[in-house]
């Protein structure tokens, strides 16, 4: 096997907690870097193909949910190996069919630039199109979720957004959020990183003084946070 | 291009974010006072100053004529 056949383009993933991999490229709403949107935080996101009917329940799914992500100061980015003047085509198709507007940009990416470098390109499942993919990053510019969907599945709006939230409840209260954590219930706090911490955790003025304290263990304690 | 037609003309967004820089302002001014979002301002701008129409000194972006 030659080393080309070994490492096939577009299998490359960025790392969480990492710089996103920088990018300028034409969308529907003209050329956007990965920097404009600097202190916003940003859903970026990839679908197969235009003119497909997974991707058209979900592209009305996405602008549904777009003014929930800018209450949340969050925009939102799709991406596809077709031109600008398909992406375009098909969101004045989908308006017209269907009433829905799409308000946010869509990248023309048919070099796969930007496809490659975040790893949406899936050669397994399929060379020319990009998976379902979503990149969470903040508003720093750095990498902080990523979720891969097959080509046959479209993806769940109330779960990215629920992503959002648990991101920022974390970011803004130095917490973790439980499994199936929704906004508005109890957050995780920390683990104690040392015996002392760990003990004043189980004491009962710890939790006098913790908001809402639910306790199970040493290692696993709730409190509740005021929603933002 | 999404604020200087291929002709030279500009579009709405264009006009809108050339208008918010008669006067120096920041990006996020722009943005305050065209309601268009910040990314798509700091965009629009980048193109307005490759056209010749905005300069930029710093953090302001002003109207060529009117540079900051």
């Amino acid at each position: 096997m030659t080393a080309t056949e070994q490492e096939p383009v577009g299998v490359g993933l960025p790392r969480l907690g990492e710089p996103a991999p920088a990018f300028e490229a034409v969308t529907t709403q003209g050329t956007v870097r990965l920097s404009d949107f600097e202190g916003s935080w940003l859903v970026l996101f990839s679908h197969p193909a235009d003119f497909t009917p997974v991707c058209t329940t979900e592209f009305m799914a996405f602008a549904e949910i777009y003014p929930k992500l800018q209450e949340r100061h969050t925009e939102l980015l799709g991406l596809s190996i077709d031109s600008v003047y398909s992406h375009i085509a098909w969101v004045r198709n989908i308006e017209e069919k269907t009433g829905v507007k799409i308000p946010f940009p869509v990248i023309a990416d048919l070099d796969r630039k930007v496809a490659t470098a975040y790893g949406m390109l899936m050669p397994g499942e399929s060379k020319t199109e990009t998976s379902r993919c979503v990149f969470v990053i903040d508003p720093r510019g750095v990498l902080r979720a990523m979720i891969y969907y097959p080509l046959t599945t479209g993806r769940n709006m109330d779960e990215i957004l629920r992503l959002v939230d648990a991101l920022q409840m974390a970011d803004a209260n130095q917490v973790a959020t439980p499994a199936n954590w929704r906004p508005g219930d109890k957050v995780i706090i920390p683990t104690p990183p040392t015996v002392e911490v760990a003990a004043e955790r189980m004491s009962d003025d710890f939790a006098r003084k913790t908001e809402g304290f639910e306790r199970v263990d040493w290692y696993l304690c709730k409190k509740s946070v005021a929603p933002a | 291009m999404a604020c200087v037609n291929a002709d030279g003309t500009l579009s709405a967004s264009g006009r809108a974010i050339l208008g918010a820089v008669e006067q120096p302002a920041t990006p996020e001014q722009v943005a305050a006072a065209t309601g268009l979002p910040l990314f798509r301002v700091r965009s629009g701008l980048r193109e307005l100053v490759a056209a010749g129409l905005v300069s930029e000194d710093g953090l302001l972006f002003a109207a060529a004529s009117r540079a900051p």
